[in-house]
């Protein structure tokens, strides 16, 4: 009676039902991939939230410089190629992780990483002028809402950058396990969406206010 | 405990596509078009080739909702068959929320301005 409870026929299908009822969800993550994508969707509300309140002070200068004035726009064109750069060498991460090769899974991983470095060190080059031409968060209602907006995001991306190292020694430690794959699938879809903010960032913000 | 890691790993390597991972291909032509559709918008602004700005903001604006879309599509892999389509359904009630969110609040403000302006005494319309 007890060892035929307890006899693996009794609890290796239970597995393979609840595998199959969400095998959508690959790499064992349960709901973790829609969960993640979620709270993806709620930052995304973030970013619509300041993008309004952006849209709202953009032409509130109170005497202060407008946006034709302070932004270079080829300086935001390379921050805007790191971007998309870091995308695809995130790309590349993903399918050498998949075909379960660490040394290649590192290295864009890396690569990935410089990238974002570049984007965080260009955007506070471009903030350090800013201030230094007396464009301060303080100036003006429109600056305001401008280091909100892409103070935010840059923020975003510093984290992901933190993630990223931490991945790599997750990775070096514990190679390409099930847990790990599941973080590197999260951490993509975080860094993918940061770019789709970008879009938003360097049209409305740069791009429109250089035409106003 | 092996047991259930391996039902996991296989259930990685025979759903890999559905899960919603990019091939290659899929990503080399996502970043193809991206790089085109940001050269383009930065072309248009910083030469000013159209003499008629209300053109190129539309063009530009045009532009940014296509590279959105392709970056959902081939970098984010939202479709319908991921997670049961339930990313696709996130997907489009954010998109609701956040088209609310933004053009109701530039209306609301916009309107606000327009009417809340200061004004010298004695200019005031008469009103019923």
């Amino acid at each position: 009676m007890s060892t035929h409870a307890l006899s693996a026929d009794e609890t290796n299908p239970t597995f393979y039902l609840v595998e199959e009822d969400d095998h959508d969800h690959a790499a064992g993550g349960g709901g973790t991939m829609l969960g993640f994508w979620i709270y993806l969707m709620s930052d995304a509300l973030i970013f619509a939230t300041l993008f309004a309140t952006y849209g709202v002070l953009s032409t509130s200068y109170a005497g202060g410089p407008a946006p034709r004035q302070i932004f270079e726009l080829p300086l935001v064109a390379i921050n805007t190629a790191m971007l998309l750069l870091s995308s695809i060498t995130y790309g590349m991460a993903m399918i050498e992780m998949e075909a379960n090769r660490v040394r290649a899974t590192q290295l864009w991983l890396a690569i990935t990483g410089l990238f974002g470095l570049a984007f965080v060190g260009i955007e506070l080059h471009e903030f350090a002028g800013l201030i230094a031409e007396g464009a301060t968060p303080q100036r003006s209602a429109f600056l305001s809402g401008f280091f909100t907006l892409v103070g935010t995001h840059g923020l975003h991306v510093t984290v992901g950058l933190v993630w990223i190292v931490v991945m790599l020694v997750q990775v070096a430690q514990r190679g390409l396990i099930v847990e790990n794959k599941r973080r590197l699938m999260c951490l993509g879809m975080f860094w993918h969406l940061l770019d789709v903010v970008w879009i938003g960032v360097f049209t409305f913000v740069y791009l429109l206010g250089v035409l106003r | 405990m092996s047991v259930l890691d391996g039902n996991h790993d296989a259930a990685l390597h025979s759903h890999g596509d559905t899960h919603g991972h990019g091939s290659r291909r899929g990503y080399l032509i996502g970043f193809a078009l991206s790089v085109v559709l940001t050269a383009i918008p930065f072309w248009l602004v910083m030469s000013g080739v159209l003499a008629d700005v209300q053109t190129t903001v539309l063009l530009v604006i045009a532009l940014a909702f296509v590279q959105i879309v392709v970056h959902t599509v081939f970098f984010l892999h939202v479709n319908t068959r991921a997670e049961g389509g339930w990313t696709l359904m996130a997907l489009i009630f954010t998109t609701v929320l956040v088209v609310i969110v933004i053009s109701g609040s530039l209306w609301i403000m916009y309107h606000l301005n327009s009417n809340m302006m200061p004004m010298a005494p004695g200019t005031m319309p008469a009103t019923p």
